[in-house]
């Protein structure tokens, strides 16, 4: 890489290229349409192409690339959840993000920095240990961290000490990070076009022709294709899509809302969150503070966003940094969660023989992007769901073998 | 501010309110609906009923609302709907 950027640098002319080519012409037949082209459909479709050697596949956005919750997101990479099924998946996906810039040649800003998170009360102190002790079992950098600790982390948090919100410990979480959304989907998308994918962006959806159990067709506003496979990974529209498809999903969608701030110089250089204060918040590389995440209280499908959330992220957040009390607000956005009754999502098999689902990624769809992507890849490309996949199966509702990942999450739901 | 008109107290600000969720075609009680009850709630783009309470004076009642645009088309007691 170094010598070939040296020998670009040298050239007398520099040619202008485009990393994600224009939306084509659409063809009569792929052997695989991609519903959704955010950062999990485009994983999935960089997987099939690269390492698969799928190549007729087109990936049908309704919007823009990467608009949507790859967008909205605020950029979390962790896996300090509760099960061990979900702490097995999520590490595969860290460990991905770890090579990623390199495996893409493309900068995807990834920053391993650690994400605490703060324990209140003895009760979710008590929770960190299971969290804990079940990470260090699956192989997770993770410990319940004192107060001490804290403090070294994170030497300008208020730490309350004989207040409401006293920090009685912390949950340190030393492979935590993020990195840039965006350049995670485009350099998806760059090496996917490369390989002959095609990215039909504004182009939406409107039914399937259905031959038994199988989908023979997807309609679209830009005319019908044939599909020899289906993936359906569309975030806030997951359970309207499978509905056109004559499939039900146990999902609810909610608002998230989430900001930033103006820039600062860098003074956060880890994640913090907090479950008792629905907060958490991480300095971007250009110096903003994304402070998220708050859900709506009731089911809404709207992207507007409310001052009665913004006040509460704030409230949080000057709780932790009182010094921010004067930093003036950036932006703010909303994003639609699909939320499932256990809080993990729907990955593999359908009802349908040939189509595929890769939903109810909620309030934490961005940290799985390449683990989701490659995963999808592998069933669609074998027709048989891997191991690591197999909890996630949609019958898991049937058979009451839920996947609780409620409290593994700092947004408020 | 938002405005949710409680039945019984008029137009109250919306935080006032809890949110109970959508009144469900299926019933808990009847065994085949068991699962759909638990897990598989109503979440449909366009005007929706259900179930919220004014927290202060304890009145549930049921409100029909769009979920695209959040706008508010009724509200009423669940003994007493309107035709």
């Amino acid at each position: 890489m170094p010598f070939s950027l040296l020998k670009y640098g040298l050239l007398a002319r520099h040619a202008s290229f485009r990393d994600i080519p224009l939306t084509p012409e659409l063809k009569r037949s792929y052997d695989v349409v991609i519903i959704g082209g955010g950062g999990h459909g485009l994983a999935a479709a960089y997987y099939l192409s690269n390492v698969h050697g799928i190549r007729n596949i087109a990936v049908l956005e309704k919007g823009y690339l990467a608009g949507g919750n790859t967008a909205r997101n605020t950029t979390t990479i962790r896996s300090n959840y509760m099960t061990e099924e979900s702490i097995r998946f999520y590490k595969e996906g860290v460990e991905l993000f770890e090579t990623m810039s390199r495996d893409l040649g493309f900068n995807v800003m990834f920053s391993q920095r650690g994400q605490l998170t703060l324990a209140h009360s003895e009760a979710t102190l008590r929770s960190f240990h299971l969290r804990a002790e079940m990470g260090k079992h699956v192989g997770t950098r993770i410990e319940v961290v004192d107060v001490q600790t804290v403090k070294e982390l994170c030497p300008h948090l208020n730490l309350d000490l004989g207040g409401q919100h006293e920090v009685m410990g912390g949950l340190w979480h030393a492979d935590g990070g993020t990195a840039r959304h965006d350049a995670v989907a485009w350099g998806y998308a760059k090496h996917a076009s490369e390989r002959g994918v095609e990215i039909h962006q504004r182009t939406e959806v409107t039914g399937f022709v259905r031959a038994g159990d199988r989908v023979t067709h997807v309609k679209t506003n830009r005319g019908t294709i044939a599909a020899g496979q289906v993936l359906q990974a569309v975030g806030g529209l997951n359970g309207q899509v499978a509905a056109m498809a004559g499939i039900k999903l146990p999902i609810r969608c909610f608002p998230l809302q989430a900001m930033v701030t103006q820039p600062l110089k860098p003074f956060l250089d880890i994640l913090i969150s907090s479950a008792n204060l629905h907060t958490y918040l991480v300095q971007s590389s250009r110096g903003e503070v994304v402070i998220g995440g708050g859900s709506d209280p009731y089911q809404l499908a709207s992207t507007r966003s409310t001052l009665d959330q913004k006040e509460h992220l704030a409230e949080g957040a000057l709780h932790l940094f009182p010094f921010l009390h004067k930093v003036k607000l950036l932006r703010q956005w909303a994003g639609i969660t699909d939320m499932t009754p256990d809080y993990s999502p729907i990955m593999g098999a359908s009802p349908l023989q040939n189509y595929w689902l890769d939903c109810g990624w909620g309030t934490w769809g961005f940290k799985a992007t390449p683990v989701a992507g490659k995963r999808m890849a592998e069933t669609i490309a074998s027709g048989r769901v891997p191991d690591v996949l197999k909890p996630f199966d949609l019958r898991r509702f049937d058979s009451f073998a839920l996947l609780n990942e409620m409290g593994a999450t700092a947004a408020s739901h | 501010m938002k405005l949710l008109t409680c039945p019984v107290n008029g137009p109250r600000n919306i935080t006032e309110f809890q949110y109970l969720g959508p009144v469900r075609a299926a019933s808990a009680e009847q065994p085949e609906q068991l699962i759909e009850s638990l897990f598989y709630a109503e979440n449909p783009l366009g005007v929706t009923r259900e179930w919220w309470r004014h927290t202060p004076s304890n009145t549930v009642f049921v409100a029909e609302r769009h979920t695209v645009s959040d706008q508010i088309v009724a509200t009423y007691l669940p003994s007493r709907k309107p035709a």
